[in-house]
């Protein structure tokens, strides 16, 4: 870390936030003595002021009375909960099977399992997900090239049972 | 009964028929900030040596790293120093531009720079209100995460997670702002601002807080350099460097600011170090937001990143917390050989012995707290 | 210069008035009932007011408690509990049950009879000292002579439980925190002594009702306002040292959370931990009491005109009213340090006290009081 700027230069602060010097350098000890108790005072009654403030001032409360207010809760658009495989109204969903997802997720959380198709090529079996070791990382959402899965904004993921973390998202099989 | 080697049974300290002994603070300890363990030779309330035992959260996140792409890395490294992600995806993207040769586009890096600014806001919020409670003023804790809720929300909205962000791409980022955030990130600074004064008010001005951090912790300027500190714990020990000035990465160096240097390396220093970081955060981010251009946010990457055979990357920006770098060493595949993280947490625990002995275990307390410890980022 | 009026405090009380025995209509009741039997009428009143008083502690405890946690969640931007009944009144309860539910731990390398007595000493000394606040002409359980003195002796003893426990839990950061306890409680004892002396030069009396009676009149006759700054400098005194004294922030060293965990209760779990906790808020409520009869006139309304309300509730109203200033002050304040704890007291408050109570009696001799 040899650096031309290295130098014990003085402190610098734009002076609004710099310590208030109040106490003079050529002071004796016993006006240094009552300087500090009045300004020590002075100061623990300023923080009591902030919050009292707070206190009688109900709109500073920031908490959020939660399972009460479920019904309010608004994730954001892009809030990442969980992988899921939107399907339209005929039951169907865009993946191909083309595992472009399961390369790109670190965690191996994606298995594509696929099927051959009457006709011979291949389709999507079953999707595989893992609840359980996804990152949330987004990275199998931007792998998609057709955007058939995206990220659900269902926050409440814990779970006391094991076996929901696995699961399969799509219901049918892929079509050609 | 390892441990037991350590004691050293030694004479009676001056002036008393007393007797040392050892204390093990953590790994679960309130003050802590998780699960540091610090071994603690006491002397009454007296510290004459603490000792750093780390290994509790050990991930192995570089070994890891050697398995995966570098677009894969980029979310382990959310899990290194949680409170600066943006800023540690900022170095893999960096490495992975650098050894792949990629360009990043105008906006992006505009948009790389306010969101790693907000970041570090947010993060010496957390710091303040940590370090405020571990002094005892509890009800500062939770001010501080009251505003940092405001930025934690922009980030949500933004890139769909609050703490765990994954949002810089090699070349880019991974979503374009949304509408309104600039409207946001405008309203979340001048709250700050407002904020700041009143810290100033309820914390920085107050007596028993001045008492407790000036003159408490110090290390000079050479043990600063020594022990390899960086940031907030090394300006406060008058060592003038910042990552952003001194070693500009992205676009860091087309924007006016102040690196805060103090010059008394005690826990006040660092104190106002980084409430001045702050200001100078929002400083930067206004001016981002007046340039911000309109353009791609990324730049057409290749499918697969390889980092070419041997070539080693090494590049490092600084975080809430100092100098965090990362290199890199290809093997002409996909996945690097080998990937290396310099944390700045890891140097800053080290140099604790220096700093608290011979003072008292209260004190201890209180320069952890102004350390800013992460502890996955000290413990990979 | 005239001789100046002897404080009858400080004649000899005589052995045989040290207890006054409570007058209230329902003791006049029971001592009719039980006509020449005053054995009888004197224990049957003495085991219903010590009922009265297990009441209103473990009340006023729940009460307290629930304050504490909406000061300090209004303070802190929260709103506290809001589930347990109206804006979780009953959350005391519920802490209580969860408390009582929970298994006694009883860790093996405790010393297992001092780790069991230290509980029971706190909720003792609280309910011993409130025996002498009083909430009215005639709801006093006792009315000694030397009140005063009594109370402080009661204050001294609260410390024993925190050394008792923390010497028996047998942790290291329990003997810290009890070892701070001691040097906090030996060095503060001191300039609350200091302070409760001033009272009673001010007044001229020890039995505590006999310092209320004092301040009889408007509330300019109470004495924070009526000895010229001497009464206030004194109340800011108790203040500081009773805040001390009850280990509560900024000078809670026995617990200081973010540094010994828990301090002297690390180890205590259950009803064992339950009992210290409670019997925290009951010195609380003790400590607030007495500043209110002290300083602020006890149960007497401001103004004679607002007599028509009860004394107790006159009492209340001002213990609640520095209650919730020692709740400010714990919501607000960092911890000092220990060292910085010790010269607080020895290089400013000890001082200020000592010359406060020359001047109370300097204000007496020259009959300015
Ligand atoms: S979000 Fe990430 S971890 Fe989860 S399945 Fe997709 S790629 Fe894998
Ligand atoms: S979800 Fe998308 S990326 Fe994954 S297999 Fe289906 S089509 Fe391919």
């Amino acid at each position: 870390m040899s650096n031309p700027r290295d130098i014990l230069g003085p402190q610098r602060f734009s002076q609004s936030h710099a310590a208030p010097k109040l106490i003079p350098p050529n002071a004796s000890v016993t006006k240094r003595y009552f300087i500090r108790v009045v300004t020590g005072v002075t100061s623990l009654l300023t923080g009591m002021r902030v919050t009292i403030g707070k206190f009688f001032d109900p709109r500073t409360t920031v908490t959020q009375q939660y399972p009460e207010n479920r019904d309010e809760l608004k994730m954001a658009e892009r809030f990442r909960g969980r992988v899921v495989m939107p399907h339209d109204a005929d039951g169907e969903h865009n993946c191909t099977g083309c595992t472009l997802c399961e390369k790109a997720c670190p965690n191996g959380s994606i298995s594509v399992l696929n099927t051959k198709h009457a006709s011979g090529r291949k389709i999507l079996g079953k999707y595989i997900y893992r609840l359980d070791s996804c990152t949330l990382c987004n990275l199998c959402i931007e792998a998609c090239p057709f955007g058939a899965i995206e990220m659900g904004t269902e926050f409440e993921l814990a779970t006391t049972r094991k076996e929901g973390l696995v699961e399969i998202l799509n219901k049918k099989a892929g079509r050609l | 009964m390892e441990r037991e080697q350590h004691i050293e049974v030694r004479p009676p300290s001056a002036g008393g028929n007393t007797e040392e002994y050892w204390l093990n603070m953590g790994p679960q300890h309130p003050a802590t900030h998780g699960v540091l363990h610090l071994i603690v030779r006491l002397d009454g309330e007296t510290v004459r040596e603490v000792k750093p035992e780390l290994g509790y959260i050990h991930r192995s996140v570089e070994k890891m790293a050697e398995n995966l792409t570098l677009l894969q890395n980029i979310h382990l490294t959310d899990r290194l120093d949680y409170l600066s992600c943006h800023m540690n995806n900022h170095a893999v993207c960096m490495v992975a531009e650098q050894a792949c040769d990629i360009g990043v586009p105008e906006r992006a890096e505009y948009i790389r720079v306010i969101v790693s600014e907000l970041q570090r806001i947010q993060s010496h919020l957390l710091w303040w209100g940590a370090f405020a409670m571990d002094i005892g003023a509890l009800s500062a804790f939770l001010y501080g995460f009251a505003e940092r809720e405001k930025i934690t929300d922009i980030f949500e909205r933004l890139c769909g997670a609050r703490l765990t962000m994954n949002y810089f791409r090699p070349g880019g980022v991974a979503q374009d702002l949304y509408d309104g955030f600039e409207q946001d990130a405008r309203q979340a600074c001048s709250d700050i601002l407002y904020a700041l004064d009143e810290y100033q008010r309820l914390v920085t001005g107050n007596l028993i807080f001045q008492e407790r951090t000036r003159g408490v912790g110090i290390l000079s300027r050479d043990k600063a350099i020594g022990y390899g500190c960086s940031g907030g714990t090394a300006r406060a020990s008058g060592l003038d460097y910042d990552v952003r000035r001194d070693d500009p990465y992205g676009i860091y160096d087309r924007f006016s600011f102040d690196v805060p240097v103090a010059t008394a390396g005690d826990c006040y220093a660092r104190y106002e170090v980084r409430m001045e970081e702050m200001r100078q955060s929002v400083q930067i981010i206004e001016q981002a937001l007046k340039d911000l251009p309109v353009g791609p946010i990324q730049a057409k990457a290749k499918p697969v990143l390889k980092i070419p055979k041997g070539l080693q990357v090494f590049r490092q920006v600084e975080t809430a917390r100092g100098s965090f770098a990362m290199t890199a060493i290809g093997d002409g595949t996909a996945t690097p050989l080998r990937v290396s993280y310099r944390s700045p947490g890891f140097m800053h625990v080290a140099a604790l012995h220096e700093m608290s002995a011979g003072f008292k275990i209260a004190d201890l307390i209180t320069i952890l707290g102004s350390l800013d410890p992460v502890i996955p980022d000290i413990d990979r | 210069m005239s001789e100046p009026a002897v404080p009858s405090a400080l004649e000899p009380a005589s052995a045989t008035e040290t207890v006054a025995a409570p007058t209230s209509a329902i003791a006049d009741w029971i001592r009719d009932l039980c006509g020449d039997q005053e054995w009888l009428a004197w224990v049957v009143i003495t085991l219903i007011g010590l009922g009265a008083l297990a009441a209103l502690a473990s009340v006023s405890a729940m009460v307290l408690v629930w304050m504490e946690r909406k000061v300090s969640a209004h303070m802190q931007l929260r709103l506290g509990p809001m589930r347990t009944g109206w804006h979780g009144a009953l959350q005391p309860m519920a802490d209580g049950l969860k408390l009582l539910f929970k298994e006694g731990l009883l860790p093996r390398t405790t010393d297992l009879f001092s780790y069991l007595l230290a509980p029971f000493i706190p909720m003792a000394t609280a309910l011993l000292a409130l025996a002498v606040i009083p909430f009215s002409e005639t709801w006093q359980l006792a009315d000694p002579e030397l009140g005063i003195i009594y109370v402080a002796a009661l204050s001294g003893m609260s410390v024993f439980a925190i050394l008792i426990g923390s010497w028996g839990s047998n942790n290291k950061y329990s003997l810290l925190g009890g070892m701070r306890a001691a040097a906090q409680a030996l060095s503060y004892e001191i300039s609350l002594l200091l302070v409760l002396m001033t009272a009673v030069l001010m007044s001229g009396e020890t039995a505590m009702q006999a310092i209320v009676q004092s301040q009889e009149g408007y509330f300019w006759n109470w004495w924070l306002i009526r000895a010229p700054g001497v009464g206030f400098i004194a109340f800011i005194a108790f203040i500081i040292s009773a805040t001390a004294e009850l280990n509560r922030a900024p000078f809670d060293f026995a617990e200081s959370e973010s540094e010994l965990t828990g301090g002297f209760h690390t180890e205590y779990a259950g009803m064992a931990f339950a009992m210290f906790f409670l019997a925290e808020y009951v010195h609380l409520l003790v400590a607030a009491c007495l500043g209110a009869v002290l300083f602020l006139g006890g149960y007497l309304p401001p103004v004679p005109a607002l007599a028509f309300i009860p004394g107790p509730v006159w009492l209340l109203v001002k213990a609640f009213g520095l209650v919730f200033l020692f709740m400010w002050f714990r919501w607000t304040f960092p911890r000092l340090r220990i060292d910085q704890l010790l010269n607080l007291e020895w290089k400013f408050l000890m001082p200020v006290a000592l010359l406060n109570l020359l001047a109370a009696g300097a204000l007496r001799g020259w009959g300015w009081l």
